[in-house]
This record gives C-alpha cells, sequence and structure tokens, in this order.
C-alpha cells in the first residue's frame, strides 16, 4: 500500500508568505496523479513538502498510513526526479544508479542486478559507463528517472522532469514514462507517482488523475476528461485546453415560463432544458458564458434557432488538419476549430465576411461572475 | 583569430580579390592585433625581466653579477648551485626544503579541511545570526596580519610552542583565513542545490552530502585553495621568523636570508641559484593544477 494523504496541508514560509493554504488530497495506491497550474501556485512547494525537502507548516503528509511529517527524505520511501536531471557530475551512470543502494549498504552483487535490471528498462545499458556531461538531454533524464526506480520507493516524484527537453523528446519521453508506470503496475511494483509539471498536454495524457492548483489552493481534482469537459470553475475551465475556451461575460435573462436566456451581445442563446434546471437552482444575473472551440461550428439548416450566433470572421490560423477561425460577434472575439475540408468548401476568402455559427449549448458552461463556480454543471 | 571571423580559408581568398572593403578591414584587424600583441609582450617581459635575471645571475661567478648588464653569462659557471646547496651551515639545502614542506603540507591540508567545513555550513545551513557570523567572517579578512602577530606569539609562547611549526599550521585547522571560507562559499552559491537534495533523497545524511556531493562538486574551488595557500605558505617569511628559531628547523624562505647575513661579503650567485630553485615548486604545483582550474566540474550535470 502507498497511498498518499494530504491532510490540511499547509506551508508558511519565515518571511510570511502562505504558499499552501491547507489542501486536502488523497492520490491512491498506483495512481499517477499529475499536479498543474501556473507558476507560482505551488505545486513544486507540495511537491517538495511531500518529499521532505521542505518543512511543514500545519497538517499533515502520510505515506502508505504512515505520517511522515518528520522523517527526513530518504524514510519516506521516496524517489524523485528533478526538472535538471539533478544526476552526480564526478560519478558515472552505473554509479548514479547504485548511489542510493550503496547509502543503503546494500551489497554489491544486489547493486549490479538492480542496476543492471533499471538499466534494461530504460535501454541505459550502453551508457552505464558514461559520465552525466557525456549524455543528451534525454539520455541524462532517462537515467535521473532509472535512479529514481533502482530505489524501490513507495512513491515516484517527478518534478517537471521534461521542461528542459526539446519538444519532440518531450513527447517520446511523455509516453516513455507512462509506460513505465504501467509495466511498473502490472509487475505489481509500488507505482504511486505524483507528477508536478506547467505543461498541460502531459497533464492530460500522463495523469490517472489531474489535480489543478492555483495559488496554494486546489481547483480541482478529476481524471482528465472529466476536467475538460465539466470545469469546476473558471480557472480550470480557462486553464485546461488549448485553444483556450471562449469566455464571454453576460447576463442571464429570465424569459417567462422558466425559460433563459445569454445575451451574446445584442444576439440572445437560449439554453437547453437540461442546462437550463441547473442553472437555475443557482440562479445569478452576472454570469460568464464559456464555450470550448470545437463545440461552435458552421450553422446549417439543422441547427436551432437560439443556438445561431451571427459573427464576422477577422482571423484563420491554419493548423495543418483544422483552422483556427476567430470571428467577432460585435465588441467580442471568439474562437473556433473547424477542420480544413470544411475551411475549403465554405469558408474561402471569409475573412471579413458575415458567418451564422453554431453554439452547442449542451456543451456550454455558465460560470458565476461572482464565485466563478460552474453553475451549470 | 582571424578564423574565427572568416572559417573558410577558399570563400576568403575569392572574397579578398573582388573585395576592397575586405581587404581594408582585414589589414585593420591585423595591425591592430599585431599592436596589442606587442605592448602585451613588452609589459610581459618588463614583469619577467627581474625572473630572468636571477635565472642567469645564478649562472654567474659572483663578481661578474653587478658588472655586467648580459642576461648570458660570460663565465659559466655552477658554482652558485653547488655552494649554495650546500650551504655554510652544516645542513644542505635539502634540509631546508624538506623542513619548508613539513609546515607547508600540512598547511594546505588543514586549510582545505576547515574551510571547506565552515564553508559549508555558511552556504548550505541555517544558523542564528548567520548575517552577523558572516560579516565578521568578511571583516577578518580586512584585518591585517600584523595586528595579531603580538598576542598570537604570546599565546603560541604560554602554549610551549615556539620553535615548532604548529603554530605555523595548528590555527589553520579552525578556518581562520577568512578569504579561503569566503572564496569556497561563494563558490558554493553558485552551486545548484539539486544534486545535493537528490542526494539527501537517495539516503545521505550531511556528512555523507559533504564528502559524496559536495566535495567533489568544489573541487576547482578547493584546488584553488590549496594552491593559493601553497604558494602564499612557500612565500611566507614572517611567520617563519617570528617563530623557529633554531637553524635546523629553517625553511627556504629564511635559509636564503640566512646566506645574506655572512660578514665577509654576500655570496649572490649562490642565493640567486637556491632561489631559482626554490621557486621550482610553486611553479610545478601550479602547473599541475592549473588543468583544474579550468575543469567546469559541475556543469556537466547541471544542463543537457
Amino acid at each position: 500500500m502507498s497511498k498518499v494523504v494530504f491532510e490540511n496541508l499547509t506551508k508558511v514560509y519565515s518571511n510570511g508568505f502562505k504558499a499552501v493554504h491547507g489542501i486536502n488530497l488523497e492520490i491512491e495506491d498506483g495512481e499517477f496523479l499529475v499536479v498543474i497550474g501556473p507558476s507560482g501556485c505551488a505545486k513544486s512547494t507540495t511537491l517538495r513538502m511531500l518529499a521532505g525537502l521542505e518543512s511543514v507548516t500545519g497538517g499533515s503528509i502520510s505515506i502508505g498510513g504512515k505520517v511522515v511529517n518528520g522523517l527526513p527524505p530518504k524514510d519516506r520511501g521516496i524517489a524523485m526526479v528533478f526538472q535538471n536531471y539533478a544526476l552526480y557530475p564526478h560519478m558515472s551512470v552505473r554509479e548514479n544508479l547504485g548511489f542510493g543502494l550503496k547509502l543503503a549498504k546494500v551489497s554489491k552483487a544486489d547493486i549490479e542486478k538492480q542496476v543492471n535490471e533499471a538499466a534494461e528498462l530504460l535501454e541505459l545499458t550502453p551508457l552505464l559507463d558514461r559520465l552525466p556531461r557525456q549524455l543528451s538531454g534525454g539520455q541524462a533524464q532517462r537515467v535521473a528517472v532509472g535512479r529514481a526506480i533502482v530505489k524501490r520507493p513507495q512513491v515516484f516524484l517527478f518534478d517537471e522532469p521534461l521542461s528542459n527537453l526539446d519538444a519532440k523528446l518531450r513527447a517520446s519521453m511523455r509516453v516513455r514514462i507512462s509506460d513505465l508506470h504501467k509495466t511498473l503496475k502490472k509487475t505489481n511494483r509500488s507505482a504511486t507517482s505524483v507528477y508536478v509539471t506547467h505543461d498541460q498536454t502531459e497533464a492530460m495524457t500522463m495523469g490517472d488523475r489531474i489535480c489543478v492548483m492555483k495559488d496554494g489552493h486546489i481547483m480541482q481534482v478529476d481524471t482528465p476528461a472529466n476536467l475538460y469537459k465539466y470545469p469546476k470553475n473558471l480557472f480550470v475551465a480557462g486553464f485546461i485546453g488549448a485553444p483556450e475556451m471562449n469566455m464571454v461575460e453576460t447576463r442571464l435573462d429570465r424569459t417567462g415560463e422558466g425559460k433563459c436566456h445569454l445575451a451574446l451581445s445584442s444576439q440572445m442563446l437560449g439554453l437547453p432544458d437540461e442546462k437550463l434546471q441547473k442553472v437555475l437552482t443557482n440562479f445569478t444575473e452576472d454570469v460568464v458564458f464559456g464555450i470550448r472551440p470545437e463545440f461552435i461550428k458552421l450553422a446549417d439548416e439543422n441547427s436551432p434557432q437560439d443556438e445561431i450566433i451571427r459573427g464576422t470572421i477577422v482571423r484563420m490560423e491554419n493548423m495543418g488538419a483544422e483552422f483556427y477561425v476567430h470571428f467577432t460577434v460585435e465588441d467580442r472575439e471568439l474562437c473556433t476549430r473547424i477542420p480544413a475540408d470544411v475551411v475549403e468548401a465554405k469558408l474561402l476568402d471569409a475573412i471579413g465576411k458575415e458567418q451564422l455559427f453554431h453554439f452547442e449549448m449542451n456543451n456550454g458552461h455558465i460560470f458565476s461572475k461572482a464565485t466563478e463556480i460552474n453553475i451549470s454543471l | 583569430m582571424m578564423n574565427k571571423v572568416f572559417p573558410n580559408k577558399a570563400a576568403l581568398s575569392a572574397d579578398l580579390k573582388n573585395n576592397p572593403m575586405l581587404r581594408a578591414e582585414i589589414r585593420k584587424q591585423r595591425v591592430g592585433a599585431s599592436i596589442r600583441y606587442i605592448i602585451l609582450l613588452f609589459f610581459g617581459l618588463v614583469m619577467l625581466y627581474p625572473l630572468f635575471w636571477m635565472f642567469s645571475a645564478a649562472f654567474k661567478p659572483n663578481h661578474e653579477i653587478f658588472s655586467s648588464l648580459s642576461l648570458w653569462p660570460k663565465e659559466f659557471s655552477l658554482d652558485g648551485f653547488i655552494n649554495g646547496w650546500n650551504t655554510g651551515t652544516e645542513y644542505t639545502f635539502g634540509r631546508f626544503f624538506l623542513n619548508t614542506l613539513y609546515y607547508v603540507v600540512p598547511k594546505v591540508i588543514l586549510t582545505v579541511i576547515s574551510s571547506v567545513i565552515v564553508a559549508y555550513g555558511f552556504a548550505r545551513f541555517e544558523i542564528p545570526f548567520k548575517k552577523f557570523w558572516f560579516v565578521t567572517l568578511v571583516a577578518t579578512i580586512l584585518l591585517p596580519t600584523s595586528v595579531l602577530l603580538i598576542p598570537q606569539y604570546l599565546m603560541f609562547r604560554e602554549m610551549g610552542m615556539l620553535d615548532s611549526y604548529l603554530p605555523l599550521y595548528l590555527p589553520m585547522a579552525f578556518a581562520t583565513q577568512g578569504f579561503f571560507v569566503f572564496m569556497l562559499i561563494q563558490f558554493l552559491r553558485g552551486l545548484p542545490t539539486d544534486m545535493e537534495e537528490a542526494a539527501q533523497i537517495d539516503g545521505c545524511n550531511s556528512y555523507q552530502l559533504l564528502w559524496y556531493i559536495v566535495v567533489p562538486m568544489l573541487k576547482p574551488a578547493i584546488i584553488s585553495v590549496a594552491l593559493f595557500q601553497f604558494m602564499w605558505s612557500v612565500n611566507d617569511f614572517l611567520g617563519p621568523l617570528i617563530y623557529i628559531s633554531s637553524v635546523e628547523k629553517y625553511p627556504i624562505a629564511l635559509a636564503l636570508k640566512l646566506s645574506i647575513d655572512v660578514t665577509e661579503g654576500t655570496q649572490w650567485n649562490e642565493i640567486l641559484a637556491m632561489a631559482s630553485i626554490a621557486i621550482v615548486p610553486s611553479i610545478v604545483v601550479f602547473l599541475i593544477a592549473q588543468n583544474y582550474f579550468v575543469e567546469g566540474i559541475s556543469s556537466g550535470g547541471v544542463k543537457g
């Protein structure tokens, strides 16, 4: 069992700055949890507290049912992969991998065996006798991961491990780490992982669950799909997804017999019944309407009348398979993603021209402007 | 230098033919470089002249040293070396060499060990009133050594350590040379702490951290410290002069002075010959350690 539990975890620095505001979180045994947030949201601080590199001001951290607040890092059963690899520059790859075991007074034969095993798993065998400075970034990062694996920890900690790599390498390392997690899980080894990143692609593709943080608070913890589909608040909605969700400050108008309309400038959008019921229970007038670009389509004859908006196309970005089409509805700019073939068929020379768009309101979100909470869930 | 600006020689010569601007540019650079080199060479020679003079005078007979300006000896003689080595005392110069090592080696070792430990403490641990202690440390660098001479002498006299090498190296066991501590602290502050954190997670305690991680990364700085301490200690005249009274314990610095005191006229060629030999260890040590100066050992582990 290597379940990690944060209970009311708080961090206040000696200068009085409150970095972490009493967070509660449970990370299941074997789970791959990604912690994501903008810089300064205390995601790294939280991870470092879990590692024991940073003291805990309040609350508790437990690993495998045991409170570890006062334990030094080496007694917590953790291994950590750092952003800049943190390989020991004067030791060969082999020594780097085996250093933790050597300190734990494991016999030489066992060290050799475990190092070789990890090296094989990460295809490091030909590099074992090199020094860190003779490795490329990707290789160095693999050694850093290997160093963690060799220790057979209860919990793996990753602190933005891929942000020093170039985009291509990052993509392949992403897959590698995910696969590794699965392999470890399959072989019944502890594989609970906490992965801190600011890259949402990593978060979406790697995490069993994602924890979104902001200013030392947890905004939402959920699976990538749920986080994307059902953001609990404005911050999560805006943070996850590229291109960003369209957000429009607007008014929610009750229009008799339990009907509601959203005013998008002078045009109106109706709410489907399902959304309506939820919105009415938390009704507030000043709202932010959010809709992801892929849920805005070109309107056709099947589009419901109260989901159509007239806009003027101002810009089109060619992304290869699709276009990001930016359009304005009077003073507001919105963005939609349209497949390249549709653009070629219907939108050639469309810049500056008017166009009808279908807003799929079932997939839209309505946030209270005051509380920033999603009232349409 | 030229190659840096125009890496491709073939292209360069082709360009040269039909581009007068380029030709002028190159000539300008060449003239500039020549002027720079001439100036550097001149000052280099001015600074090296005393050294050359010392070497050449060591091979001259005594009467020629002050009578001719030429650096090349008219009468080549090894007498200076032979007589100088035998010295006017019952010991050979080799004895004084060894004497020097007897206190310089412990001095260097103690300096390195104590300075590294103190610097590690300053750079990596939270100590109460750390700022105050650090300012105090820096203040000791500014303190003239001569201020301490008398109290220190009295102290070592009370401890019965006069006429031994202990007063020369014992203080070094307590990181008394603030300059070295300061230098190491600055170096440590520049090192990323990630590796130390990784080692902590790997199971190092503070001492293992120091030995396995910090010391290897500090190697270039440690070598610099050792080198400075070695050269300064070999050159030290005042320390041995104050504490060493018997000739059999004299280090090189005092032994050279010994020959000057002789009443019937100084054998300058002997002194200069021995002085020439005396600087050999410093030069050799410097040449050996010089490579490590340049080696940025931590760079490999830090960036990809």
